[in-house]
C-alpha cells in the first residue's frame, strides 16, 4: 500500500503547485511512491471524499496559502483530522505570505478598494429559493500554523526543487525530524550566496538604492551595492536563486529559529550599518526605502509580533 | 526550579509606600518561587544570612532581591550568593526603591508597580545561566593627565609608592593655575614657596617621565590595560640639551617683546623665544612659530642658535613626536579656566581701562609678575580706591548657577595685599560671605578689622564718573543699609569664577567619562566616590570635578592616587561576564556586526564566521541588537532573558 | 463607569546614562507618574527592534528608550546605532497603526534627574490622551 499524500491551497497565487510540477522528472518518483488522493488543482478528487477518509489515514498533507477565509479554515481543520502529518508549504503557510500584507488593511477596507462603489461580495444570497453562500472573508490573514497543529515547514515563494526534494525524502525517510523543524538551514542566506567574499568586512553604506535605479554589477555583493538584500536576515537553502538572477533577496524564505519576527531584524542590520549619526541624514537615507512594512514583512506579516495594523 | 524572593523594606524607604507584607504575599504564589520572604534591611549581615540560609535549607537554586538600585548592592547580593556556594550570576535583582518608592507617591500603584517589576524578574531569573567573571592583569604604569597642584601631587604620592608614573601636561610648563598665584589664603604663604618645591621634585623623581607640552590624543583598552597615545609638541628645543640658562632669550634680535605673555594674561609682553616664568619645570625654554621670524620668513639671524653653540638645543627642524604608552590606571587632573567676564559687558571689562579680573590682579601682585608686586593702573598711578566684586558669572541664572566655591576667600585676601600694597580704600560688594574652611572665618574677621569695607550687594553696574574725573562709578543695593550706594573708585576687580575648561567635553570624550549639569567631570557618586568615574579605573581630582581650593584639591588628588594605587596593587581586575559571543554554527558570514563594534572586538575568521574578542568585548551589546539572523548572544543580557523581562511586565501570571 | 485609564510604558533604559538618572531622580526624591516599567540594558544599541515590537504586542501602551547623549555614549556609538533603527523603526510601526507618541526616543545623561520626570510625565499625558493600544472593547486577530 502506497503512502497517501494530499495537496492544498488555501490563500496563494499557485505557484507551490507549480514548484511541487517544477519538480520534472521527479515527479514521477512521487507519483510512483505515494498515492495523492487530494489536490484540487490537477486531480478531480472532491471535498467530499476527504470527508469520507478514516482520520490519520493520509500520511502527509502540504498545504499552501494562508487562512484568509471560512473555507480555507474548514479545509486546514479536515485535512489535519485526516493526516497523520501537515506540511506548511511554502512561507504563506508558514508565515502568511504575500496574502498577509492584506492585515495592512480589514475587510471593509480592502473591499472598499477592490470594488470601490461598485457591487460588493454578500455572504447569503436567495435566489428562485436556492440559497448561495460565500465563504466569511476574514478581517486578519493568519498563518497555518495559527489555526492547526502543523508538523513541517517548507519555506519560500515558493519552496525550491531542491528544498522539497529533500523535504519529501526526510519525511519518506527511516527518521523524522523533530516536530516543529523548518526543513531548511538554520543559517542566513550569506552562508550559501556566491557573491559572500566579495562584501566587504566593515560595511557602511551612505545610500540604498532601489532596483529600478541601478543595473547591479553581476559578481559584487549587492547590500553592498547599496541594494537593500535581506539575504543576512533570511534562511537559507534556495542556493541564492535570486541573487544568481542579479536581484537582491526579498526573504521569502523566513527567519532563522532564532528569530522571533523577521521584519523586525532585517530592519535593524540594515539600518545599523547606515554610515551617518545624524537623524536628518538617516531619515533621508531611508527615503530609499518607501515602503517599510512591504519591505521588511512582505512574506511575514501574519506571524510578525504585531500581526496585523491596528485599525483606526 | 527553586527561586528565593525577597523583598527589602529598607526601613521605610521602601515599606512606607510600597505594601510589602502583600507583595511578599504575592511572589509566594508565582511559579518556580519556593521562598519569599519581607525584611527590614537585605543589605545587612542578617540580611545576606537569610538568603544564604535558605539557599542551604530550601535548595534553592535562584534568587532575586527587590530593593534598592542594582548599582549600589548588585555586587553585595551575589558576593552573598556566592559565599553559599550557588554561582553569582543566578541572582537578580529587582529596583523598588529609586526606581519605585521614592518616586511615587500613589501607594497602591507603586504596589502594583512593584508586583509587575518582580514578576519580570522572577520570568527573567529563570533562564539564567552560571557564569564566571574574567580576570585580567592590571599594568602597573599610571598616567596623569594635567600638570597643575592636583597633577603633581598625584603623580608624586604614586611614585612615592613605587609605580611609574607618566605626568603629561598641555603647557611648556607644570604648575597650572596656582603658579599664576601670590599668596594664599587664609595662611598668606606663598603659592610658588610651596609649589615649586614639588615641581622640583616632580622633575627630580626617578618614576616620574614628565612629558610638557604635550597632549593625550587618543585612549582605548579598558581598565588595567589603557592604551594611550600622547602627542608631544615641538618646541624647537631639545629638552635633554637645553639647561634654561635663558641666554638665548637674552640674545633674541626681538629687543622686546611683542606677543602678549600668556602666563601674565596679556599684561605684559613676551619674545618668540620664552620661558612661561623663571621657575619653570622643565626648565627649557619654548619657541613660538607664529611669532618667530625664521618661522615666518626663513631669515633670522638666529642669535639665539649662536649663544648656544655649545650646547646646540636649539633646532628648528623638530618634528611632533607620537609616544604610546600603555597603562592600569589614569587620573585626570585638567584644572579649571576662569569665567570669561565679557560676556558681563556692564561691569566694563575691556571697555574701561582699570576693570581687571582676579587672576590679572593675582600676576600684578606677585613680585614676580608683570609690574614687579606693584599694584598700579595701566598709567602707573597707586590706585586710592579699590572695588572687588564677588561672585561674577557665579550664582547667576544667566551665567553659572553654582557657587565657585573660592571667590570669597580670593576677594578677601586680595583685598587684604591691595590694601597692603596702596593703602588704598577697598570696598568688597558681596551677596553673602562664604568663608567655611579652617580658619577661614577667622581670616574675614582680620580683613574686616584691617578696614576693608563690606557692601552687602552684588555689584549692579558700572560706569564712568562724570565731569573729567577718570574714576568709575560702582553701584550696588547696600541692602544691609537700605540705600543704593554709588562708590567712586580708580580700580574695579572683577572676583571671576571657576569653569569647566573650555575643551572639557573634548577632553572627557577621549577617557570616555560623562560631565554634570554645569559641565565639570561627573564623579560617581557625589559622597561616597567623588574620585572616581563611570570609567572604571579613570579617576579625577582637583577643579575638574568642580570648583574647590587648594587644601581640597590636595585632598582629592590624594585620594585618587590612592584609589589608582587601589586598583594597581590588587594586580588584578575582574570584568563582569556581560560579554557578547556568536555561536558559531549559527553564524552565516554575513559581517554584519563587524563594522558595528567600536572596539573592533569583531574580527572575521579563515573559517568565514564572525568572532568576538572576550577581552576587547565591552558588552555594549549592539552587534546582538543588528544580528539579522539571532546568532550573537550576550551574557546575562540574552534576548530570552530580555523578552521573559518585557512578558512578564505585561502578562499576569 | 469604566476605570480610568491607565498607561503602561515599558522603558528601555541604558545603564550608564538613564537608568542612573532614573536612580538620580529617586534619590533626589522627584516624583513622577508610576506608569513606568524600567527593563535595564547596557546600552541603547541593545535594544532590539524585536524588543520593542514584542512589548506592543504584548499589551505595552506605550514603549521608551533612553539613552546617552550624542557624543556620550559609555560605549562611544551604542547610541548611534539605536537612533538609527529607531528612525526605520518608527516608519514601520506607524504603519502598523501604532501612533507617533507612543513609541520615543530620548537622551537623557546620568546627571538629568529631573529630565527623567519631565519626559515621563509628559510621554504618559501623551499617551493616555490616546487610550489603551488595545482597545479592550476589540479583540484582534493577532
Amino acid at each position: 500500500m502506497k503512502p497517501k499524500v494530499a495537496f492544498y491551497w488555501c490563500a496563494s497565487c499557485g505557484g507551490c503547485e507549480e514548484a511541487v510540477v517544477d519538480l520534472d522528472e521527479k515527479i514521477l518518483d512521487v507519483a510512483n511512491a505515494v498515492d495523492i488522493v487530494f489536490w484540487p488543482v490537477a486531480l478531480d478528487f472532491k471535498e467530499h471524499d476527504v470527508e469520507r477518509m478514516p482520520d490519520g489515514s493520509i500520511l502527509a498533507s502540504f498545504i499552501n496559502g494562508a487562512i484568509r477565509n471560512s473555507d480555507q479554515l474548514k479545509m486546514a481543520k479536515l485535512l489535519r483530522a485526516k493526516s497523520q502529518v501537515v506540511v506548511a508549504f511554502g512561507v504563506c503557510a508558514q508565515l502568511g505570505g504575500i496574502p498577509g500584507l492584506a492585515n495592512l488593511s480589514d475587510a471593509k477596507g480592502i473591499f472598499a478598494e477592490v470594488f470601490g462603489d461598485g457591487v460588493a461580495p454578500v455572504r447569503f444570497h436567495k435566489e428562485n429559493g436556492h440559497s448561495l453562500s460565500l465563504p466569511e472573508f476574514f478581517d486578519t490573514v493568519v498563518a497555518l500554523d495559527r489555526v492547526i497543529d502543523v508538523d513541517y515547514y517548507l519555506p519560500g515563494c515558493p519552496p525550491t526543487p531542491k528544498i522539497i526534494g529533500d523535504a519529501l525524502g526526510a519525511l519518506l525517510g527511516s527518521e523524522l525530524p523533530p516536530k516543529g523543524t523548518v526543513l531548511a538551514p538554520d543559517q542566513a542566506l550569506c552562508e550559501q550566496c556566491p557573491r559572500k567574499d566579495t562584501r566587504p568586512e566593515k560595511l557602511l553604506l551612505k545610500e540604498f538604492k532601489r532596483v529600478h535605479q541601478v543595473v547591479a554589477d553581476q559578481q559584487t555583493c549587492l547590500l553592498a551595492q547599496g541594494l537593500a538584500c535581506l539575504g543576512p536576515g533570511t534562511r537559507a537553502g534556495c542556493e541564492a536563486m535570486c541573487i544568481r538572477g542579479n536581484m537582491p533577496c526579498t526573504g521569502c524564505f523566513g527567519p532563522t529559529s532564532r528569530v522571533r519576527d523577521f521584519g523586525a531584524k532585517a530592519l535593524s542590520a540594515l539600518a545599523s550599518v547606515i554610515d551617518s549619526n545624524d537623524e536628518a541624514e538617516i531619515a533621508r537615507v531611508l527615503e530609499a526605502l518607501p515602503d517599510p512594512a512591504g519591505t521588511f514583512y512582505r512574506y511575514s506579516l501574519p506571524s510578525s509580533l504585531l500581526g496585523r495594523r491596528r485599525m483606526e | 526550579m527553586r527561586i528565593g524572593i525577597y523583598i527589602c523594606h529598607c526601613g521605610t524607604n521602601i515599606a512606607g509606600t510600597i505594601d510589602v507584607q502583600a507583595l511578599a504575599s504575592y511572589c509566594g504564589s508565582l511559579p518556580g518561587v519556593a521562598v519569599a520572604r519581607e525584611y527590614k534591611y537585605m543589605c545587612s549581615d542578617p540580611g545576606q544570612e537569610l538568603i544564604r540560609q535558605d539557599i542551604r535549607d530550601h535548595k534553592l537554586d535562584r534568587i532575586v532581591v527587590a530593593a534598592c538600585s542594582p548599582h549600589l548592592h548588585d555586587k553585595t547580593f551575589r558576593n552573598a550568593v556566592a559565599l553559599a556556594d550557588l554561582n553569582p550570576y543566578y541572582f537578580h535583582m529587582v529596583n523598588l526603591r529609586e526606581h519605585d518608592s521614592w518616586v511615587h507617591v500613589d501607594k497602591l500603584a507603586a504596589t502594583e508597580k512593584a508586583m509587575d517589576l518582580v514578576r519580570a524578574a522572577v520570568r527573567r531569573v529563570k533562564w539564567h545561566v552560571p557564569l564566571e567573571r574574567r580576570q585580567v592583569p592590571i599594568h602597573s604604569e599610571v598616567l596623569v593627565v594635567g600638570g597643575g597642584i592636583a597633577g603633581i601631587d598625584a603623580a608624586l604620592t604614586m611614585a612615592n609608592a613605587g609605580k611609574h608614573v607618566y605626568l603629561v601636561e598641555r603647557e611648556p610648563t607644570i604648575g597650572g593655575h596656582m603658579a599664576q598665584f601670590d599668596k594664599t589664603f587664609p595662611t598668606l604663604d606663598c603659592a610658588a614657596c610651596i609649589l615649586t618645591p614639588k615641581m622640583t621634585a616632580v622633575k627630580g623623581h626617578k618614576n616620574i617621565t614628565l612629558w610638557t607640552y604635550s597632549e593625550v590624543q587618543q585612549v582605548e583598552g579598558y581598565v588595567g590595560n589603557y592604551e594611550v597615545k600622547v602627542r608631544r609638541k615641538p618646541r624647537y628645543v631639545i629638552e635633554g640639551l637645553c639647561v634654561g640658562c635663558m641666554e638665548c632669550i637674552q640674545a633674541c634680535v626681538f629687543k622686546q617683546g611683542k606677543t602678549l605673555d600668556e602666563f601674565n594674561l596679556g599684561l605684559s609682553k613676551r619674545k618668540p623665544i620664552y620661558i612661561p616664568f623663571p621657575q619653570a619645570v622643565p626648565p627649557v625654554v619654548v619657541i613660538d612659530p607664529e611669532a618667530c621670524i625664521e618661522f615666518k620668513s626663513g631669515k633670522c639671524k638666529k642669535t639665539c642658535v649662536e649663544v648656544c653653540a655649545e650646547r646646540n638645543a636649539i633646532d628648528f627642524k623638530q618634528q611632533e613626536e607620537i609616544k604610546d604608552i600603555r597603562v592600569g590606571a589614569i587620573i585626570l587632573a585638567t584644572g579649571f579656566d576662569v569665567f570669561d567676564v565679557t560676556r558681563i559687558p556692564y561691569y566694563g571689562y575691556g571697555l574701561y581701562p582699570n576693570v581687571y579680573t582676579s587672576l590679572e590682579i593675582e600676576r600684578l601682585v606677585n613680585a614676580s609678575g608683570p609690574t614687579g608686586g606693584e599694584v598700579v593702573l595701566r598709567d602707573g598711578r597707586k590706585p586710592q580706591t579699590v572695588g572687588i566684586a564677588h561672585c561674577i558669572g557665579s550664582r547667576d541664572a544667566n551665567t553659572n548657577k553654582y557657587c565657585s566655591r573660592v571667590c570669597c576667600m580670593y576677594s578677601l585676601k586680595l583685598a587684604h595685599l591691595i590694601k597692603e600694597k596702596t593703602g588704598a580704600e577697598v570696598y568688597n560688594f558681596y551677596i553673602d560671605m562664604r568663608a567655611p574652611g579652617k580658619a577661614f572665618e577667622e581670616f574675614y574677621n582680620h580683613v574686616a578689622e584691617e578696614g576693608v569695607n563690606f557692601i552687602r550687594g552684588k555689584l549692579a553696574d558700572v560706569y564712568p564718573e562724570g565731569n573729567g574725573g577718570g574714576r568709575l562709578i560702582l553701584k550696588a543695593e547696600d541692602t544691609l543699609l537700605g540705600m543704593i550706594r554709588k562708590i567712586p573708585v580708580d580700580m574695579l576687580v572683577l572676583s571671576a569664577g571657576l569653569e569647566p575648561r573650555a575643551d572639557s567635553n573634548e577632553v572627557r570624550r577621549l577617557f570616555n567619562i560623562g560631565c554634570s549639569g554645569d559641565g565639570f567631570f561627573l564623579e560617581r557618586h557625589p559622597k561616597l566616590a567623588p574620585v572616581n568615574t563611570f570609567a572604571d579605573g579613570i579617576y579625577i581630582a582637583g577643579c575638574c570635578q568642580g570648583p574647590k581650593d587648594i587644601p581640597d584639591t590636595v585632598a582629592q588628588s590624594g585620594a585618587a592616587a590612592a584609589q589608582a594605587l587601589a586598583l594597581i596593587d590588587a594586580g588584578v581586575v575582574e570584568l563582569e561576564p556581560n560579554t557578547a559571543y556568536v555561536v558559531a554554527e549559527a553564524c552565516s558570514g554575513c559581517k554584519t556586526c563587524i563594522a558595528l563594534c567600536p572596539y573592533s572586538a569583531i574580527s572575521f575568521t579563515d573559517e568565514k564566521k564572525a568572532c568576538i574578542n572576550e577581552v576587547l568585548c565591552k558588552g555594549c551589546g549592539t552587534c546582538v541588537a543588528a544580528c539579522p539572523s539571532g546568532s550573537i548572544r550576550q551574557n546575562l543580557f540574552e534576548d530570552q532573558e530580555i523578552f521573559e523581562e518585557i512578558e512578564g511586565i505585561l502578562t499576569y501570571a | 463607569m469604566p476605570e480610568a485609564f491607565e498607561p503602561k510604558i515599558v522603558a528601555f533604559f541604558c545603564n550608564w546614562c538613564t537608568y542612573l538618572a532614573a536612580d538620580l531622580a529617586g534619590t533626589s526624591r522627584i516624583k513622577y507618574a508610576p506608569n513606568t516599567r524600567v527593563v535595564r540594558v547596557m546600552c541603547s544599541g541593545r535594544v532590539d527592534p524585536q524588543f520593542v515590537l514584542d512589548a506592543f504586542a504584548k499589551g505595552a501602551d506605550g514603549v521608551l528608550i533612553g539613552g546617552c547623549h550624542p557624543g556620550d555614549c559609555h560605549y562611544q556609538e551604542g547610541n548611534y546605532k539605536a537612533l538609527r533603527r529607531f528612525v526605520l523603526l518608527k516608519r514601520l510601526v506607524r504603519q502598523m497603526g501604532i501612533e507617533e507618541e507612543r513609541l520615543r526616543l530620548e537622551w537623557i545623561s546620568a546627571a538629568e534627574g529631573e529630565r527623567v520626570k519631565t519626559v515621563v510625565n509628559d510621554m504618559v499625558e501623551k499617551v493616555r490622551a490616546l487610550g489603551p493600544r488595545v482597545p479592550a472593547s476589540r479583540k484582534e486577530a493577532a
